[in-house]
């Protein structure tokens, strides 16, 4: 940020400042995304899910028997369960599990300098801004090539103070006992067919463990790059942060736009123990053929804090709606998200927050824009059950209609019973202003720019809560979306 | 030397003709005022040339520098240097006084050219001080749950950002309290020169008590009816908009 000594009022700071570097946020404008290079996969479980494609996978691994155990009977679930359309839209039947493939890897062990990542993925990552972003302000990057982590890095004053960061595929080797205390026990195996279907083929995505009482300064980022056509993703990432740890993780997420459809299908488990705090930041921008399904929770124990910061840029179809079960006394989860869906795109998303607690205090912000034929969608579901009490919940979502034709939907499912409880719901539903473009229009914007100006002022209080860095490109990327969206 | 020329100007909304053959010719270093009761157009005129779409021309021109301006969008319009200040300004909500005009000014750079931060914020407070406007001020969200004289101070504001040739000031609400009425008229003062045409809209004379005009034009039912300088406000002021009718009604019978 530019800043001199003699501009120190408020209006100085202002978060939309040029950011003199180029591409401050790695990989995730699709117009630099949307590129791809011929790999050579040295492993690749061909295409379709069966019995042999999990063990496949699980052989390649190395993976203890558990493990293996595990991702058969998570098939089995996977199979058993329907597809969720008797809520969720449709287009999910479009989904042709034969034709995806499930493990693409170039190697088994990430490399450690970016001097050994292969060539070709390396010119993936450098085109991305990766290396530069390293350098300059992260405490440790990961960057997931389609099925593995193909470079993984923690700076040595973090590792030093115990902290672990690395993928999830190294983690069950090298730290199995407390892997697997924590794993799928946030997001059970049968959670949903998708969070079955990670949990049968999973590979990559990332671990993380901070020591009791370690603050780590720095964000830890991790990227995730989808370059094969036809291709599914589906990393699974657990962190956890131990008694009075503060972690915040961010992940940038892009793929090349293909003609055929690409899955994406995460599991992301958090756990807060007694007093820690995690801030997870997702800024995604998928190519608009890619199916987003991801199911992302957090467990708070006492006073601990989990707060999801979520950002749904581009995708055919998300679905997601981060969680927290406040399990401890006083513990709090936030969900503050945005979601920008346009032409032939579906945002559904929202939030979960589970009070298992007395004292627990949850908060839900969410604001959604509907650009052209886009679809935005917010699901939420708040549950209090009656024995508790000094529980509270304020849920706030806004949607902003841009075009005559854009479309937002609103499903809140809030469930509290007792009465020393508190709830508070709020949700509005705008069109963007003719009067105001109008008069943005009379001081020389156009009406894209005009329209652009006026999307980023209705985020502009969430954007706020994004690191710099992060709300500048976020602010970019809006930009782009609103390009053409008008006339 | 500017000049913003309108000649022979109708104006309809939807089937309702409202400017009915209006011609008026104003040059840099002018101030004109436009009076007359309420619903003779005077607003309306303010819009058109602005170039709001709820409006169509039907007949006339209006011309800046010599040249039409009427198929250019409204952007266009106010990049080539008309300024409107809004009777009743938009919020513009998360979207800062100094974001608003930063982007603004980002507009009239020629493309792929960067607005230099450090400069603009340096003429930002330049103005500010020169307007004796609070610093405070430009963070706060466009017009956004300003008071009255808040709203006016954020026009003058951008006004004396933008630079413009010429500025239709629209001030026709009867409601304006006198510390807004205070607020554009030494907003106007300090930014009047020779390079500024104003246009000056008003139902009462009281504007023209802090702001001397050049040139006074009385508005009615469309047209305008009577020109003269600064003592045809006064003499409004003293017989009032019936005067004018009887006149009208004379020289028509």
């Amino acid at each position: 940020m530019k800043k001199t000594s003699d501009l120190d009022s408020p209006a100085a700071v202002e978060l939309d400042e040029p950011v003199p570097t180029a591409n401050p946020v790695a990989g995730i404008d699709q117009t630099r995304g949307d590129f791809k290079y011929d790999v050579a996969y040295e492993f690749d479980a061909g295409t379709g899910l069966n019995e042999r494609t999990v063990d496949y996978i699980s052989s390649v691994k190395k993976e203890a028997a558990w493990i293996r155990d595990f991702r058969h009977h998570a098939l089995k679930v996977f199979r058993a369960k329907p597809m969720p359309t008797h809520w969720a839209t449709r287009d999910l039947e479009n989904i042709d599990f034969d034709k995806i493939r499930y493990y693409l890897a170039q190697g088994q062990k990430p490399k450690r300098t970016w001097e050994e990542v292969p060539d070709d993925i390396k010119k993936t990552f450098e085109r991305l801004g990766i290396p530069e972003q390293e350098r300059k302000y992260l405490a440790g990057v990961e960057a997931q090539f389609d099925s593995e982590a193909a470079y993984s890095n923690v700076k040595d004053i973090v590792a030093k103070q115990g902290v672990i960061f690395m993928n999830s595929t190294e983690a069950l080797r090298e730290h199995p006992d407390i892997f697997r205390k924590w794993f799928g026990k946030v997001i059970p195996t049968s959670d949903n067919k998708f969070s079955a279907l990670n949990s049968a083929v999973f590979s990559g995505g990332s671990f993380i463990y901070v020591p009791k009482g370690v603050k780590v300064a720095q964000p830890l980022q991790a990227y995730f790059r989808i370059n094969a056509e036809n291709f599914g993703q589906f990393e699974r990432t657990l962190i956890i942060a131990d008694e009075g740890a503060e972690v915040t993780y961010m992940e940038g997420c892009t793929a090349p736009k293909f003609s055929t459809s690409t899955l994406h299908s995460a599991v992301v488990e958090l756990v807060a123990l007694k007093g820690a705090k995690i801030q997870y930041i997702t800024v995604q921008n998928w190519a608009n053929n890619v199916f987003n399904l991801v199911t992302k929770r957090g467990l708070a124990h006492e006073e601990a804090e989990i707060k999801w910061i979520d950002c749904n840029i581009g995708s055919r179809l998300t679905m997601k709606y981060p969680g927290v079960v406040l399990k401890g006394r006083k513990a709090r989860g936030e969900v503050i998200s945005i979601a920008l869906a346009n032409d032939g795109q579906h945002q559904d998303t929202g939030a979960k927050m589970i009070h298992a607690a007395d004292e627990t205090s949850s908060n839900v912000v969410s604001k959604s824009i509907s650009v052209g034929q886009g679809r935005a969608t917010y699901r939420g579901q708040i549950h209090i059950p009656r024995r508790l009490k000094g529980c509270k919940n304020n849920t706030e979502c806004d949607a902003l209609l841009i075009n005559t034709n854009s479309r937002t939907d609103t499903y809140p499912a809030i469930t509290v019973r007792g009465d020393r409880n508190y709830v508070q719901h709020e949700a509005s539903v705008s069109k963007v202003n003719e009067e105001m473009i109008f008069y943005m229009q009379q001081r020389g914007l156009t009406e894209g720019q005009a329209m652009s100006l006026a999307v980023n002022g209705f985020i502009n209080d969430l954007a706020r809560q994004f690191p710099m860095e992060y709300s500048v490109e976020l602010k970019r990327l809006i930009d782009l979306e609103m390009e053409g969206s008008v006339g | 030397m500017s000049s913003l020329v309108i000649q022979d100007l109708h104006v309809s909304i939807g089937d309702k003709e409202i400017v009915k053959g209006l011609s008026l010719t104003i040059r840099s270093g002018e101030v004109h005022a436009i009076m007359g009761p309420n619903g003779t157009g005077k607003s309306t005129l303010a819009k058109v040339a602005a170039g709001h779409p709820d409006y169509t021309v039907t007949k006339g021109d209006i011309l800046l520098d010599g040249a039409s301006i009427l198929e250019k969008e409204a952007d266009e319009r106010a990049r080539a240097g008309l300024f409107l200040a809004f009777q009743y300004p938009s919020e513009i909500p998360g979207v800062s006084i100094a974001n608003f005009l930063r982007a603004a000014v980002q507009a009239r750079l020629p493309e792929g050219e960067e607005i230099d931060a450090t400069a603009y914020y340096k003429r930002l407070y330049a103005k500010m001080d020169m307007l004796k406007i609070d610093r405070k001020f430009t963070s706060r969200a466009v017009n956004e749950g300003f008071s009255g004289g808040e709203k006016k101070r954020c026009e003058i504001l951008q006004m004396a950002m933008l630079e413009p040739k010429f500025a239709l000031m629209d001030e026709t609400d009867s409601g304006l309290d006198i510390d807004a009425l205070r607020i554009v008229a030494e907003g106007v003062n300090a930014l009047r020169g020779p390079n500024l045409g104003v246009l000056l809209i008003t139902h009462y004379q009281r504007l023209l008590n802090y702001i001397v005009p050049d040139f006074v034009h009385v508005m009615y039912d469309g047209r305008i009816v009577k020109s003269g300088d600064k003592s045809l406000a006064l003499e409004l002021e003293a017989k009032g908009y019936d005067w004018v009718k009887k006149e009208l009604a004379l020289a028509n019978a």
